[in-house]
């Protein structure tokens, strides 16, 4: 909310400078958003009649004007502005004026005829954006008057940004209400004449709605004259609010509002037939609103109607028909109180947000729509004229909101604030915060005021002594605690261990959002229903992903195109799988691209493949689990390429997967097939127990090399397998030290070089018993794959 | 020249000429190995008459000696350079780097969060996780936030059509946590959290660090000092904070702590004690019990703590942006 810092001191005027008074707010809950200058400075500026006027005799779309400035001769003064015409009353400059952001002014010919002068647009006087003709001033601005007395240019427009429990503040008043407590000063409220009733004029109001609308006051006010130019000094108010100058009738209704904080409506009274009811919507009905869209009226929400139908959708924006203009001779005016329940959310339902529906929504005073209509009657009258009829109120007191007893036991604020008031402070506090208190046996007895929606249990008087207190008064101290150990958050743990692997192995975390594109995200996993977005911002950020890599490969993609040549990247996080039964499980994925090592002096450049991530995997879970139990199998994943494929399985389930990105997949994405991927589900990967201990033999192992030639298409791991079921327990290791393929083996064979050392636990083992074995594995090897010893 | 004389006169020669230490123990061999030449001389000896036998012993064990001490000194020159030769040999550009692949790193984010984390574990705060497709209770009606309530205008929600959502802060563990646990509570959820925003100053996803304290005498005076000894020690230094009164639903009093910078007071983090509605909906007695509360954008904290100008860097991974923090 933005209001004029001088129209705040109207009604409470602390001896503090503008910085102090924002700081209090601030500190009391009001927290300032920003401030700036009311206008920019200006100098040299009357009001001024334009007396007479005629056309320029050399230039079309100029006048030379007569213009009265208080003096006793009037100036010429050559105007271009389409609205200037004899009679009218607007701001001179005169010669010697400044401007803001112009040189000052200097008596001009124009075409022949010199201006001793300018007439002013809004936007040249600085108050505003109207640039349409110059700026028309009510009649009754005295002629030759300075602009300075009548708008304050030392004035700042100061923006606060309320929260939601404090609609009490949405006014000056209820500003001031807050800056008077904390400077202990009363408040004091704009004088106004009482309205004298001298028509009898009425029209009746009814609330078929008694618990969304308890109060509906209206009054017609006759014979006024709407033609008249709202005076500056209201349409200031309204523009350092926020708020823009529409006709006098309607600036009124918006200066009670932003004045007291009661929203109000004006209705053109000769439109209206019969009595305002107020309703609920039937089946089937329309309005065409103010601001002249034309909406289909849903059920549940409260109209204000006549005879002819709905007028206004209530507390949230009027009827375009019943809208009162300059021709308008009788208004009815509305001052209501509307629940914020029936409000709330109402305005979102047809995406409006108007000012009306922001304060109800959030609370008005129910206490407020007597003195409003009061309020804004007599400034129409002293503004427009004409004769105000009698009031008439629908209200249901029974239904109107009432502001319950609190209680406050004495041992509650140290209990919350952990600092001891004073019991003459709070007593204080909440007499200056208007409310009925007595004090009790260590408690206070309260009742808060009618415009505080927001106090209704202990704590919450608790907080007005915080903050009328001040939070940095209250002393910082440290919370005690017993010491108690906690068990590790395993899995926290585990994501922490496997970042540290993996960037020690030259990876890069990267963060991703959670959804994707539907296109990636089915292109990679589309075994199961996709859990999408309602109200995505964006359709390729619709779907929440169901494995990591398409945030994987669009970072990739985006890295790329930034001259990377070399990507290796993980992410960890929550994968979301089957909409129908939701999983949202802790995932870790990773991809490499390009070379192996980074460019240096002393390698060669060699793009990564399938064995050099197969070894950041084996790292990557071997440091979790023992290789024992985790199974690698060739994978179908269809985004894999068939050849370069695993399944991870632990405890025989798939845990994960890694391989090379299928070509197609890689041409899809535009991007080459030198990707390699893999992705595994935390929560199947988490830590092992502990390892057991095992004795190392004190005996002398013995080791035999073989080199066997056998079909290339036999895996190795088919071999390793037979080997280990062969050698007997006295086998402690089995490895590969080459693998050769090419001169002197024939095509389609390759040859295989392998290790295998012996070790007893017991003896030492005899040179025999192991030649036993070799045979066996040798005959193994040859009866399964006919493997032969290489020559 | 005595046969003595000119034995040392020739070795020394030798000596002098050997240019390795193969041929220079070939020269001791020659001279002064058992059957080295001066060895012999030396068992020769009986055959002098007994009188001459010392002066000339000691002749030839002077020669002996003399030649020792050339191969010696000879050794230790030819050694000397060998090592010279060896090291000579093996310089290297030092200023060329090491060989093989660098070290990765952690995103800003995590670091941020690691940071965070460890301070709060530090004085025995849990770390708990929670989903972040949530339902309405966990996110909103558990935590004070009805539905129509104003406050939920304050969250722009990301919906799916079966009226599940996207979590929009990580208050909701909160509620999962206290409603199977048993007070006292004392941890932090770290977290992704989503708001259905994005522009100049906001992600559609970001993350968040909840904390809270549900005991039997923690107060705000307590909320104050544990968030000051927090912000000082994760922005090193000290700082002038202050704590605005604020509004969430779920806590009372509420506070937003600003931290001064440069250019003014920022918002850093938001805070209050939990509101007596929240604790009995998790079935704590809030006679019983009070409880502190904090929540903290991590993405704020990372960009001022690193310095970090555009909060949308965060979500590029841009490579080059990333290595900047490993």
């Amino acid at each position: 909310m933005k209001f004029s810092e001088k129209w705040l001191r109207e009604f409470v005027n602390p001896a503090i400078d503008s910085e102090t008074l924002m700081h209090q707010l601030t500190m009391a809950g009001l927290e300032v958003d920003g401030v700036m200058p009311a206008c920019q400075k200006f100098d040299g500026l009357v009001v001024a009649e334009v007396v007479s006027l005629q056309k320029h005799p050399d230039a079309d779309k100029l006048q030379v004007c007569q213009v009265n400035y208080g003096e006793k001769e009037t100036i010429t003064i050559v105007c271009g502005a389409a609205n200037v015409r004899a009679g009218m009353r607007t701001v001179l400059a005169k010669v010697g004026a400044q401007l803001p952001g112009k040189p000052e002014l200097v008596a001009t010919p124009l075409k022949g005829v010199v201006s001793h002068g300018m007439l002013c647009s809004a936007r040249e006087i600085g108050l505003g954006d109207d640039h349409e003709g110059i700026i028309e001033l009510s009649a009754n601005e005295a002629v030759g008057k300075s602009l300075a007395d009548i708008v304050d240019v030392n004035d700042s427009i100061i923006e606060i940004s309320l929260t939601p429990n404090r609609g009490d503040c949405l006014s000056i008043k209820g500003i001031a209400r807050e800056v008077a407590v904390c400077n202990q000063l009363d408040l004091v409220m704009p004088e106004y004449p009482s309205v004298e009733v001298r028509s009898s004029a009425t029209r009746q109001v009814k609330s078929n709605a008694v618990m969304n609308c308890p109060r509906y006051l209206g009054r017609i006010i006759e014979d006024i004259d709407a033609t008249v130019k709202t005076p500056l000094w209201l349409s200031e108010k309204l523009r350092r609010s926020g708020i823009r100058s529409i006709n006098i009738v309607v600036d009124i209704t918006n200066f009670v509002m932003l004045e007291l904080g009661q929203p109000m409506h004006a209705f053109d009274n000769d439109y209206l037939q019969g009595d305002i009811v107020v309703r609920f919507a039937k089946d089937k009905e329309r309005i065409k609103l103010l601001d002249e869209s034309e909406v289909d009226i849903k059920p549940k929400t409260l109209l204000i109607t006549d005879d002819s139908g709905p007028l206004a959708m209530a507390g949230l924006m009027g009827g375009f028909d019943s809208a009162v203009s300059t021709t308008t001779k009788n208004v009815f005016l509305e001052s209501a109180f509307f629940t914020p329940d029936t409000i709330i959310g109402e305005a979102r339902q047809y995406g409006m947000h108007t000012d009306s529906s922001h304060r109800f929504e959030r609370g008005v005073d129910p206490e407020l729509q007597l003195s409003a209509i009061e309020r804004a009657t007599s400034l129409l009258i002293a503004l427009c004229g004409g004769n105000a009829g009698p009031i008439t109120e629908a209200v249901d007191h029974a239904a109107l909101p009432t502001n319950q007893q609190v209680i406050l036991r004495q041992a509650q604020i140290e209990r919350v604030l952990g600092v001891d008031l004073d019991d003459q402070f709070v007593t204080d506090t909440f007499i200056k915060l208007g409310m009925t208190c007595q004090y009790n046996e260590e408690q206070w007895f309260t009742t808060p005021p009618s415009h505080r929606f927001d106090i209704n249990i202990e704590v919450d008087l608790v907080e007005e002594l915080a903050r009328i207190y001040s939070y940095d008064a209250i002393p910082a101290s440290l919370p005690k605690h017993t010491l108690k150990m906690r068990w590790p958050n395993k899995l926290h743990e585990s994501v922490k261990h496997l970042s540290e692997v993996l960037i020690n192995r030259d990876y890069s975390e990267v963060i991703t959002y959670s959804f994707v594109d539907p296109k990636q995200n089915n292109l990679l996993n589309d075994k199961y229903k996709k859990l999408s977005l309602a109200n995505p911002i964006a359709p390729e950020l619709s779907e929440m992903r169901s494995s990591l890599l398409p945030g994987l490969l669009s970072t990739l993609q985006y890295n790329i195109k930034r001259q990377q040549e070399r990507v290796r990247i993980f992410e960890t996080g929550l994968v979301f799988t089957d909409a129908e039964n939701l999983k949202q499980e802790p995932h870790v994925g990773g991809l490499i691209y390009g070379n192996i090592y980074i460019k240096q002096w002393d390698e060669k450049i060699i793009l990564c493949d399938f064995y050099d991530l197969k070894c950041d995997i084996e790292t990557l879970l071997y440091s979790m689990m023992s290789m024992e139990e985790i199974e690698m199998s060739p994978s179908k994943s269809a985004f894999l390429h068939p050849g370069q494929a695993v399944d991870v399985l632990i405890d025989g389930a798939v845990a994960g997967y890694f391989g090379r990105i299928h070509p197609q997949i890689g041409t899809d994405l535009n991007i080459s097939d030198n990707v390699y991927l893999f992705e595994f589900n935390l929560k199947k990967i988490r830590k092992k127990e502990k390892r057991s201990y095992q004795a190392i033999s004190k005996y002398p192992s013995i080791k035999r090399d073989i080199a066997i030639v056998l079909d290339k298409s036999v895996a190795l791991a088919d071999v390793m397998h037979n080997i280990k079921s062969t050698a007997t327990n006295l086998l402690t290791n089995l490895e590969l030290f080459d693998l050769y393929e090419g001169e002197g083996i024939e095509k389609e064979k390759k040859s295989l070089a392998l290790g295998l050392t012996f070790q007893a636990t017991s003896s030492t083992l005899k040179d025999e018993e192991v030649e036993t074995i070799m045979r066996n594995v040798i005959d193994g090897l040859h009866n399964n794959f006919g493997a032969k010893l290489r020559e | 020249m005595n046969n003595t004389e000119k034995l040392q006169a020739e070795a020394l020669s030798k000596i002098d000429s050997a240019i390795d230490l193969m041929q220079l123990d070939q020269i001791r061999v020659d001279y002064l190995g058992k059957k080295g030449q001066l060895t012999l001389q030396l068992k020769q000896l009986g055959k002098l008459p007994a009188e001459e036998r010392p002066e000339a012993g000691q002749i030839i064990n002077l020669a002996k000696q003399v030649v020792q001490d050339a191969l010696d000194t000879r050794k230790k020159m030819l050694e000397n350079e060998r090592m010279e030769k060896l090291i000579n040999a093996g310089r290297l550009d030092v200023t060329l780097p090491g060989r093989g692949n660098k070290r990765g790193g952690l995103h800003p984010i995590t670091l941020t969060l690691q940071r965070i984390e460890s301070l709060f574990e530090q004085i025995g705060f849990d770390i708990v996780e929670g989903p972040e497709v949530e339902d309405d209770y966990h996110n909103f009606e558990a935590l004070n936030i009805p539905a129509h309530h104003p406050a939920r205008a304050m969250h722009d929600t990301f919906y799916f059509p079966d009226g599940r959502l996207l979590r929009t802060h990580t208050s909701s563990v909160q509620i999962r946590v206290m409603q199977e646990q048993q007070p006292p509570f004392r941890f932090i959820a770290p977290g992704r959290v989503y708001r259905c925003d994005s522009d100049m100053t906001h992600t559609p996803m970001f993350h968040q660090v909840e904390g809270l304290i549900v005991d039997e005498s923690v107060t705000f005076a307590d909320l104050k000092g544990l968030l000051i000894d927090f912000l000082e020690i994760f922005f090193e230094k000290e700082l002038k904070i202050r704590f605005r009164p604020s509004y969430f639903p779920f806590t009372e009093p509420s506070a937003e702590v600003d931290i001064m910078g440069e250019r003014g007071w920022l918002e850093v983090l938001g805070c209050g004690m939990v509101h007596p509605n929240v604790l009995r909906n998790v079935g704590v007695d809030p006679e019983k019990y009070t409880g502190l509360a904090f929540g903290m954008g991590v993405e704020r904290l990372a960009m001022l703590y690193y310095g970090v100008d555009d909060l949308r860097l965060f979500f590029d991974n841009d490579l080059r942006f990333l290595r900047q923090f490993h």
